[in-house]
């Protein structure tokens, strides 16, 4: 009530206006620019949150969790390489640039995954003999700009993986701003030191699948036919891109959705453009076997990706194994509220920290500042990483076995069920407590 | 004089005789029959040979060749030597789109007239075109020097960095932050070096050099309608 004792209306923040919104508008209006950010989409969109296992019944008996075993192992690459990659857990370690993160960091998840038995994956800027050193089994990405590409390298790796687009960022390039071009990332890049480096949105010397199959039999040729090749896409249209990346005459499609990470982009690009990862899946899974090929041609899901349960989930839907980054970088200690006041410095708090382009990460993770770097220990670092990828594979096998599986890839759409609508539709999975998902035919 | 044919073996049993080469193996000199068209020819090389494809191809041949010198009689399809890193590649005829992409070293001499996005992204290779090169060439190039007997199409060296672009003939047009640049004394002896070894009938005196303006390297929202 005012003076005069008149009620007054409660001031309403607008739903469209919001604090947030409202924000950007005023940053915008200073700067003349957009705002740039690592990492992948905030926004919420349905996601494995949205799904829940069923698991046992009457109608299906569980395994004993302590005595019966639920295994693990995933073999990548089975079309056509001469030697596929086996793996013990079908838990990858995205590809994330030497330049984007520090050299400790990338031998810490060299390190972390080899010790749990997977794989760890190269970026832009090409492979560090430490990243080698340290990785057991190293996926070569093949990207647009070359950068650090050598044929030396290339018959060095475990596989290639030729990069198409990324789920941050479908139909993006990339950018590496100033600060973190040192003297070694500018050496491994042919850049002059300090300029803003642009990564290219497209391969310069293919376009479209029919010119992407030969450029694979280069590869292969290159190669002799030892290692997979992989295709990766950012999830935007993955019925069809999963298709032509099969008939381009890829081992291994890997699907990236929106929540996937990246070093740096527009944040308008991050949050607008793209699919969810759990409308990525089903799509892509239709395609394998409308041409035959589920599980003869594997499917790695990412972008999101944080529990045992998204594991499971992920791969009950179809997946065969399934890559993490943002994940990863946590596990190592980006985020860790440990630094909370030296983010408070940066302007922002522990789990919003996203300037991973400025180079000034206080966890030494996504930087090239020398005494910033010094900060993690690449030993405890990996170790940590272990842990997480060990407990990740323990509670997808929990899930597994509370459903009757012996083995994580046995996992099934009927093992899910869905809490809301739109997760319903987009992994063709009941709503929970009836038979039906939007989209079924016969309603 | 080692003879393949191509049509009648296979691709996987030429790359894989010519990669499994090493300084000290006496097969120096190969020539290549009936390749007519085929795609990856010679790609992956990694040793002194001299190989010599008797007639045209399709893409990718000597991609990411190492030391090998690889002459095609005839014309290339799209990304010849793509990511070459050293040796030489001659091509008597013309060159479809993307050749010499990405190079990292090595010389690519191309007789007749390249196509467009010629030295796209070169990172250090030398390219020598004897006639003229199509729209877009050197886009994005950072190291490595294209010299072009003819004329240049539409937006030469667009967002390039430290690549140097020499002209004999016309540009139709440069690209954003492409600029003409004097041409030094050090900038002569490259060129006289690089015509010599391209077997080019030209004066490094009749060129007119080209590179970056510097001015996009960092992102300022000033320039963004260069962009």
């Amino acid at each position: 009530m005012d003076s005069n004792n008149i009620p007054r209306t409660v001031p309403i923040q607008s739903a469209t206006f919001s604090n947030p919104i409202n924000a950007e508008i005023r940053r915008a209006a200073a700067t003349g620019i957009y705002d740039i950010r690592g990492g992948g989409a905030k926004r919420k969109v349905p996601h494995f949150d949205d799904l829940l296992f069923l698991g046992a019944s009457i109608s299906r008996y569980p395994l004993e969790g302590y005595r019966e075993k639920c295994e693990t192992k995933v073999t990548l690459g089975t079309r056509f390489a001469k030697k596929p990659i086996e793996l013990d857990i079908p838990i990858t370690i995205a590809g994330m640039s030497f330049g984007a993160l520090s050299g400790p960091a990338k031998e810490a998840l060299g390190r972390g995954a080899s010790a749990a038995g997977t794989s760890t994956t190269t970026g832009d800027g090409g492979m560090t003999p430490e990243e080698r050193g340290h990785s057991t089994k190293l996926v070569y990405q093949y990207l647009p700009s070359r950068y650090g590409m050598n044929p030396d390298d290339l018959r060095k790796a475990d596989a290639i993986e030729v990069v198409v687009g990324q789920g941050a960022k479908p139909g993006g390039g990339g950018m590496l701003l100033g600060q973190k071009i040192s003297d070694r990332v500018a050496e491994m890049r042919t850049l002059p030191k300090g300029i803003d480096q642009r990564s290219a949105c497209r391969h310069p010397d293919w376009t479209g699948p029919d010119d992407l199959e030969i450029k694979i039999l280069e590869l292969r040729e290159i190669t002799d036919w030892q290692v997979p090749i992989y295709i990766k896409v950012g999830g935007t249209r993955p019925y069809y891109d999963t298709a032509l990346a099969v008939k381009a005459g890829a081992d291994v499609v890997v699907l990236d959705g929106m929540q996937g990470g990246t070093a740096a982009t527009q944040d308008v690009f991050i949050e607008h453009v793209g699919l969810p990862t759990l409308a990525c899946i089903r799509p892509a899974v239709q395609a394998l076997q409308d041409l035959g090929v589920h599980r003869e041609v594997q499917l790695v899901v990412s972008g999101g990706i944080r529990t045992g349960a998204d594991v499971a989930k992920a791969m009950a839907l179809g997946a065969d194994a399934v890559a993490i980054g943002t994940a990863a970088l946590v596990a190592l200690g980006d985020n860790d509220p440990k630094w909370e006041s030296e983010y408070q410095k940066l302007g922002t708090t522990t789990g919003a920290y996203d300037d991973w382009h400025e180079g000034k990460d206080p966890a030494g993770i996504t930087t090239q500042d020398a005494e910033l770097m010094k900060r993690l220990d690449p030993v405890d670092a990996g170790r940590r990483l272990r842990n997480y990828l060990k407990v990740m594979t323990l509670e997808a096998q929990t899930i597994a076995r509370a459903c009757g599986h012996n083995h994580l890839h046995n996992l099934e759409p009927e093992d899910l069920c869905a809490l809301t609508m739109e997760a319903a539709a987009m992994a063709r999975v009941p709503l929970a407590g009836t038979d039906w998902y939007p989209g079924k035919a016969g309603f | 004089m080692q003879t393949y044919d191509l049509e009648a073996n296979g691709l996987r049993g030429l790359n894989s005789a010519l990669q499994e080469l090493n300084g000290s193996s006496n097969k120096t000199a190969w020539e290549i029959v009936n390749p007519k068209g085929s795609h990856a020819i010679a790609v992956g090389l990694n040793s002194p040979v001299e190989v010599t494809v008797k007639g045209s191809t399709g893409y990718y041949c000597a991609g990411m060749n190492q030391q090998a010198t690889v002459r095609v009689e005839g014309s290339v399809g799209p990304g010849v030597a793509e990511n070459m890193m050293s040796g030489t590649v001659i091509v008597e005829g013309d060159a479809s789109q993307y050749a010499g992409a990405t190079g990292h070293g090595g010389l690519l001499v191309i007789k007749g007239n390249a196509s467009s996005r010629c030295g796209i992204s070169m990172k250090g290779i030398d390219i020598v075109v004897h006639g003229n090169i199509g729209h877009m060439c050197a886009f994005m190039g950072q190291a490595g020097n294209l010299v072009v007997l003819g004329d240049a199409g539409d937006a030469l060296g667009d967002s390039c960095y430290e690549a140097r672009f020499f002209v004999r003939g016309s540009v139709k047009s440069l690209g954003a932050d492409c600029i003409e640049k004097e041409m030094r004394p050090e900038h002569i002896e490259i060129l006289k070096d690089l015509l010599a070894r391209a077997g080019a009938d030209a004066k490094p005196e009749e060129f007119k050099r080209y590179g970056s303006a510097r001015q996009l390297y960092n992102f300022d929202v000033d320039n963004a309608q260069a962009y």
